[in-house]
């Protein structure tokens, strides 16, 4: 059984200095839940890669706009969707595998890695010039139920 | 925020503060690299007693600075890095290069 509890909508411009605003913003969203301080650093994280990939390769050559979208559910589910309008992704299993790059050397290539790993599930959609979409979920263990008040 | 660079004898030091993700990485290359292109230290420490969040541009940063030492003849040490980033350094299997080095904290502070 889940229950919607809470959800939020943000965009910002492709600047890297919103690459902190978005890890900030998405921490106060999900500190409702309780999460530990592991758990925190997990999401922080994962969000950090998918919004370093929107800017980094979705709008490589412009500025554009990215979309998160997170809901917080009764049974301790966190969807956290991350969304640009940018190139899209030719091939989305080769760009998911650990090291690969197009980001030159600077670029570990460990990014989908991250979010894998770090996450409890993860979805990619990709369109060639339409943009790309990274779906995150994650169960925060419920320690505090009495937070659910509506 | 940002990035110490220190000297002593043969040994350099860049203490890194604050957040390493993609747009503090930038600032922390260009400074680390023209020391490196600059003085060209026999050993570079990158001291992460302060970082109190690295996402894998971390990892990006590391594996460039490295690069770019031994080109030079140099070596690269990494230093104190908090507990918490574990995780992410076991991820990209930087520890086969044999850079990590723990130090008491007493020392790293001049």
């Amino acid at each position: 059984m889940q229950e919607l509890i809470n959800e939020m909508n943000l965009n910002f411009l492709s600047k890297s200095s919103n690459e902190s605003f978005a890890r900030s913003a998405i921490s106060a969203f999900v500190l409702q839940l309780d999460p530990t301080i592991d758990e925190l650093a997990d999401i922080k994280t994962a969000v950090s890669e998918a919004v370093t990939n929107c800017i980094v390769h979705g709008y490589k050559t412009n500025l554009g706009k990215i979309y998160i979208s997170s809901k917080i559910y009764s049974n301790g589910k966190i969807t956290i969707q991350i969304k640009d309008k940018g190139c899209g992704i030719e091939n989305i299993e080769q760009a998911m595998e650990p090291l690969f790059t197009t980001g030159g050397s600077e670029r570990s290539g460990l990014g989908f890695a991250v979010m894998q790993s770090f996450m409890d599930n993860i979805k990619v959609t990709s369109k060639i010039n339409k943009g790309t979409t990274v779906t995150l979920q994650k169960f925060i263990i419920r320690r505090n139920l009495k937070n659910d008040k509506k | 925020m940002g990035v110490t660079i220190s000297q002593d004898n043969n040994i350099s030091r860049a203490l890194i503060n604050g957040d390493v993700d993609h747009h503090t990485a930038y600032e922390l290359r260009e400074t680390i690299d023209n020391y490196i292109k600059l003085y060209t230290p026999e050993v570079l420490k990158l001291d992460f007693s302060e970082v109190q969040f690295m996402d894998s541009s971390g990892i990006g940063l590391i594996m460039g600075r490295f690069k770019l030492i031994k080109s030079l003849g140099g070596d690269l040490k990494v230093i104190n890095v908090p507990k918490n980033l574990d995780r992410m350094i076991r991820l990209s299997g930087l520890s086969q290069l044999g850079i990590f080095e723990s130090e008491d904290k007493a020392s790293c502070k001049n």
